[in-house]
């Protein structure tokens, strides 16, 4: 019986929990805008190859910098590349980037803070030095230094990303742990003999994970700002991908001819992309927290 | 504990961190896939041509001596030789970091004004349509890629209203030349300082008006944290006895607001300045990029298009000790404000 409607099943299951989210005030709301947000901007990425009225790297394909007009709605650039077609698909590479710095930072920082926060003493105080060293670093800086030596692609932007990320993820989850591991239910469970694996697995990790998915929210907002910047100073990906970071860059050097949408829609859309993750994890960690903010 | 004791175990910590810091940094550009002579040049070399420009730049030598060197060179002051003429990258640093200095104070005077006034003015409406807003201008201004807002400032006050210069710190031929008394010549490298020291108003406006578009942009982006903190100070603090007492004497709602609960704010400001300071010089790199400010940030962004890795390691310790430094400076005045923190 249960195999029949999967697809079904699961959408009634989401439905009163997405109906639920607004009845539970503004942070409800912002998860829900912030997640609304996302979802348009991801599936306009995903479809672009099928609504972009030009192919958005090839060149020419209009006049030379044309405002907005009826028929490139949202101007050309100084190559007379679409816009609309670029904002359609220069997501995309942020998305790689953010994604894979999240699943990096996910899979180095959990286990690493988990361990450290829960073995205590010595190996807490040297993981936290060094996270901590990293942490208190201009993020931005030692991304440029590590990118700059990896040379460009989006796996060495998402891991030059992730290194400058894996203390927020290793802090949140260390301060968890250290409240959760002194809790009656954790020295029962040793009492009982429970392997210090099954204790961090089974007892302590499920109440960690709603914190850790608040933090991997809004970092994917960092993540995709950092890309961006990236790309700004010169280490993004080369020009033969459609990208926001590279209109924004070269976009700089068209202000003095006024052609603001070459800039303007580029940026709202990274603009609009960052703040929906940003609504969706401010919301989240508020309604896993109620207490820490107002 | 003392304050003393309190400081002395607060550098210990530093300490560590820095040593962190450097080794990671100087693995980082020798140990990485490729050595940092060879990406230096992009295509093939002659081999012996290589060998001369590592020896030039002692990457030659065996790691341990590089690294001894490298530490030694840094507590004398020395960053390194620049992969481009093997001019020494402190004198760059210490050229450039007067600009980057400038712009990060008065940035940091607009983030907190702007911060503090909304959110104040956020808590005192709390829960109306004006703190709703408030709010979500500060989740925004998290989201706005600093180069973009710059862009976007550059477009509507430089390009369409003529109003203040696009880029640049002053004039060409205009740097003001600070104080000379006599033989004597002494300047800051700040030029709204120097030319208030030369006595030059028309150079002070100038490098104002210079100074206020970048600092508006980066101002901007970072003032959302300190809306947040003002306002969820405020509400607790305006809730509390001694405000209710300064009312019921009858003073002036602004006395109260600002002189008598904005005082609670003021610790968690501080230690938020601290936490801040390397966003700011982060944020720094990509206004001084678009704002053509000529910076340590736009020195790095240079840098990183010549390929000049020794350059890059050098603008990135120097910039790695500068935020240890501050934050320091922070936790100790923080400290000596506040005996509790000691304990």
């Amino acid at each position: 019986m249960s195999n029949e409607r999967p697809q079904g099943r699961i959408l009634v299951k989401l439905f009163p929990s997405l109906i639920g989210l607004a009845r539970r005030g503004l942070a409800g709301w912002a998860v829900l805008i912030g997640g609304v947000i996302v979802a348009v901007v991801a599936i306009m990425t995903v479809v672009s190859p099928w609504i972009s009225p030009y192919n958005p790297i090839a060149i020419n394909v209009g006049p030379i910098l044309s405002p907005p007009s009826s028929e490139f709605p949202l101007g050309t650039n100084h190559l007379g590349q679409d816009m609309l077609s670029r904002v359609y698909s220069g997501g995309s590479i942020m998305f790689q980037v953010a994604l894979l710095s999240v699943i990096v930072c996910l899979a180095v920082g959990v286990p690493i803070g988990l361990f450290a926060s829960y073995a205590g003493g010595y190996t807490d105080k040297v993981a936290s030095l060094v996270m901590d060293s990293i942490y208190a670093f201009p993020g931005l800086v030692l991304a440029i230094a590590i990118a700059a030596m990896l040379g460009p692609g989006v796996v060495n932007m998402a891991l030059s990303i992730a290194v400058v990320y894996v203390p927020s993820y290793f802090r949140i989850i260390r301060s968890q742990v250290l409240t959760i591991k002194e809790l009656p239910y954790v020295e029962a469970a040793h009492m009982m003999g429970a392997r210090a694996r099954t204790t961090l697995f089974n007892y302590i990790l499920p109440n960690v994970i709603p914190s850790i998915v608040a933090v991997a929210t809004i970092n994917f907002a960092d993540a995709i700002l950092t890309a961006a910047g990236l790309t700004f100073v010169g280490l993004g990906l080369p020009v033969s991908t459609p990208d926001w970071g590279w209109d924004l860059t070269y976009g700089r050097r068209l202000l003095p001819s006024g052609a603001w949408w070459v800039i303007a829609f580029p940026g709202l859309s990274v603009v609009l992309l960052a703040l929906g993750f940003t609504l969706m994890g401010e919301g989240l960690s508020e309604l896993f927290n109620p207490r820490l903010q107002r | 504990m003392s304050l003393r004791s309190y400081v002395i175990a607060r550098i210990m910590l530093t300490i560590p961190m820095i040593m962190l810091l450097l080794t990671f940094v100087f693995l980082l550009v020798r140990v990485l896939p490729g050595d940092p002579a060879s990406l230096h040049f992009e295509k093939q070399v002659d081999p012996r041509m290589l060998l001369e420009f590592k020896r030039q730049l002692g990457l030659d030598k065996p790691i341990e001596i590089q690294y001894i060197d490298y530490l030694v060179g840094l507590l004398r002051g020395d960053f390194g030789k620049s992969m481009q003429d093997f001019s020494p990258v402190s004198q760059q640093i210490f050229s450039a970091f007067p600009a980057t200095l400038e712009l990060a104070i008065c940035s940091t005077i607009i983030m907190i004004l702007v911060g503090v006034v909304l959110g104040v003015q956020s808590s005192r409406s709390y829960d109306s349509v004006q703190d709703h807003s408030i709010r979500v201008f500060g989740i925004a201004s998290y989201a706005i890629p600093v180069f973009f807002l710059g862009e976007v400032m550059i477009m509507i006050f430089a390009i369409y209203l003529h109003w203040l210069p696009a880029g640049d710190r002053i004039h060409a031929g205009m740097a003001p030349t600070g104080l000379t008394l006599g033989g004597l010549h002494w300047s800051t490298g700040l030029y709204t300082i120097d030319s208030i020291l030369e006595g030059n108003t028309s150079k002070f406006i100038m490098s104002l008006r210079y100074l206020l578009l970048p600092s508006l942009t980066l101002g901007t982006v970072l003032c959302g944290i300190f809306i947040r903190l003002t306002r969820g100070n405020m509400l607790e603090t305006l809730q509390l006895d001694f405000v209710t007492a300064a009312r019921a004497r009858g003073l002036k709602e602004r006395t109260v607001v600002y002189g008598y609960a904005l005082r609670n704010a003021f610790l968690p400001i501080l230690t938020m300045m601290g936490l801040q300071f390397a966003a700011l010089l982060a944020g720094a790199v990509l206004t001084e990029t678009t704002f053509s400010w000529p910076g340590l940030g736009r020195y790095l962004v240079d840098r990183i298009s010549f390929r000049d890795y020794t350059a890059i390691q050098g603008v990135v310790v120097f910039f790695g000790i500068l935020v240890a430094m501050v934050s320091l400076a922070v936790d100790i005045i923080y400290a000596y404000l506040d005996p509790r923190i000691r304990f």
